[in-house]
């Protein structure tokens, strides 16, 4: 665990950079830094690796003070990954990766094979390895990043917007990346980012912060959005919390109705707005609109089925989603094979979580 | 004008051991230009107001004719080879210099931090770090002050050093033009295979640099 103790960081040209924090980010867990920018997120998680000593208060790691420790040593025992990868441009990917063991004096060869497995890991092609930075995407490069912070496999991992330089779709890719590899590893995280969807994405805790270095709230994010602090952690969440909470709203109990459901063979449609047309695994075709079906659902027009969703994997959001594209308004629910479980309206979804 | 080329073929062996003298002169003074520019362009870096100063002396240093500096030097070191080399290794300095400041320049924040972050003490950084991905740009200073030390070098003939500005000067005085022709031509050959050893040197030093400015 990494404990704040009433950390203050004054420069000396009087910036108050951090006031007083107290905070606790727990083992295992990816607390997230958001808030204003100059709010002292990179400030605060420099006091971690001691690239920032505070003025006042004081940074523990599992109950042990950093600044007991020389900071050369400390810091290879901490990931660290920024904005633009920061990767050496002189050194191939392999050689990046295993900066810190080389640091620690591993033999290469051992920290090249176990370089190249961590490749593997962030989603990297094993061919990258001898290439140089310079031959690979931001989003590639960014990997290297996250691979080169968990090469000597340290317990604790500071990202200060690792992945805010990328475009959304490699965005998206990276964060889902990072959630993967966090089940199995459980680093104990401190991730800072401008993104409030990226925050309640990936943080198991959100810290906001505001300009002058304070520390507004820590909650979970469902917490964050269901009970903001105050008008600014509202206004920092933005417009649409009540929606994005239900994110975290699960669709386990939905109860899903099946009436709706034709085999393509069939051709009642008796009294039904519109029908899901279902092959004989029951693989939803598309929707057919009852008015519009003379004989059999086979040679009827077909509006596309859209995005699916999987009931009890997938939120209520992913849900709503669903329906709100969908021709008939209502969401497909499919299992694990892409067979039609059940389908649900928009308010049956709003139920659950109301 | 009439090249004897039996002359050429006749004197080979002075030629030869003039040009390994002419290069002798020249590039040992850029040897030790880069050595003194490597501490001054860190010192410069580190303290940034140091760097002005340093870059103004340089500069004027480069201005003074060299055979005034000749005259100086003489004084102190005689008719001896360093009175050619101090003069060239003073010159060196307003190209070395400089770049040896833009090469550590050219280290990227990003980079810089990482490197502390991951446990890099300062020196460490300096020599595993900065001064690498330093070396395309210092090259590119240290191909610019060999070809012009090269050219400047026979200038060191007029306090008898030798080399190729020998064959230069003899020729004049003898009215023999093909004497200063081979010589000359040896001078600019020299200079353009210095030049290109150090295109070599950096291509082989610093395979990551090609895809970027280099
Ligand atoms: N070396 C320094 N000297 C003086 N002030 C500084 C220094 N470093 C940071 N600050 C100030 O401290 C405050 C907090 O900076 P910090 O970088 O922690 O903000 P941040 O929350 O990370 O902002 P951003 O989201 O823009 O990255 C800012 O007002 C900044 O200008
Ligand atoms: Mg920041």
């Amino acid at each position: 665990m990494i404990t704040f103790e009433g950390v203050t960081k004054r420069y000396p040209d009087g910036t108050v950079a951090l006031d007083d924090v107290t905070l606790e980010c727990p083992t295992g867990r990816i607390t997230v830094f958001v808030g204003t920018s100059g709010g002292g997120k990179t400030t605060a998680l420099r006091t971690i690796n001691r690239m920032v000593d505070p003025t006042g208060g004081r940074v523990l790691i599992d109950g042990g003070d950093v600044r007991d420790r020389r900071p050369a040593e400390l810091r290879r025992g901490i990931g660290y990954v920024i904005q633009h990868a920061g990767l050496f441009p002189h050194r191939t990917i392999e050689d990046n990766i295993a900066t810190v063991p080389y640091l620690l004096g591993r033999r290469k060869k051992d920290a090249r094979a176990a370089a190249r497995e961590l490749m593997e890991r962030v989603g990297l092609e094993p061919g990258m390895a001898k290439r140089y930075p310079y031959q690979l995407s931001g989003g590639q490069q960014q990997r290297v990043g996250v691979a080169r912070a968990l090469a000597a496999d340290p317990p604790v991992m500071l990202m200060d917007e690792p992945f805010s330089a990328v475009d959304p779709v490699v965005r998206a890719e990276l964060q889902d990346e990072l959630l993967r590899l966090q089940a199995e590893l459980r680093k104990t995280i401190v991730f800072v980012t401008h993104d409030i969807d990226e925050a309640i994405r990936l943080g198991d805790r959100i810290a906001v912060f505001r300009t002058g270095g304070k520390l507004v709230q820590v909650a979970a994010p469902e917490e964050l959005l269901a009970d903001p602090a105050d008008d600014f952690v509202a206004g920092f969440i933005g417009q649409n919390r009540g929606i994005r909470s239900l994110s975290f709203a699960g669709t386990s109990k939905l109860r899903l109705r099946d009436d709706v459901v034709r085999p393509v063979t069939s051709s009642d449609t008796e009294g039904l707005d519109w029908v899901l047309v279902v092959d004989e695994k029951r693989r939803p075709l598309g929707w057919a609109r009852g008015a519009d079906v003379d004989g059999s659902l086979a040679d009827a027009a077909l509006a596309p089925v859209g995005p699916t969703f999987r009931p009890g994997t997938d939120s209520v959001r992913v849900a709503l989603d669903a329906a709100v594209l969908s021709a008939s308004g209502l969401a497909v629910g499919v299992d694990g094979d892409g067979s039609v479980v059940g389908v649900a309206g928009g308010t049956d979804l709003l139920e659950g979580p109301r | 004008m009439d090249i004897d080329w039996g002359w050429i073929g006749e004197h080979t062996d002075t030629l030869s051991a003039n040009a390994v003298t002419h290069l002798r002169l020249a590039l040992l003074p850029v040897l030790f230009g880069l050595l003194i520019s490597l501490p001054l362009g860190l010192a410069c870096r580190r303290w940034g107001r140091l760097y002005a100063p340093v870059l103004t002396v340089s500069n004027i240093l480069y201005a003074i004719p060299s055979i005034a500096l000749f005259m100086v030097f003489i004084q102190y070191t005689g008719l001896e080879p360093a009175t050619v080399m101090i003069p060239l290794t003073l010159y060196s300095l307003s190209v070395l210099v400089p770049n040896v400041v833009d090469g550590l320049g050219s280290v990227s924040e990003p980079v810089r931090q990482a490197a502390t972050a991951m446990g890099f003490g300062t020196l460490r950084r300096l020599v595993r770090v900065e001064l690498p991905i330093a070396v395309p740009i210092v090259i590119a200073g240290v191909r610019v002050a060999a070809v012009s030390s090269i050219s400047l070098v026979a200038i060191g003939q007029l306090i008898g050093q030798g080399g190729l500005g020998y064959d230069i000067i003899r020729g004049y005085q003898l009215q023999f033009p093909t004497q200063i022709v081979a010589a000359s031509v040896l001078i600019v050959a020299l200079a353009l295979i210095t030049d290109a050893l150090l295109v070599l040197v950096q291509r082989l030093l610093t395979p990551w640099a090609r895809g970027r400015a280099a």
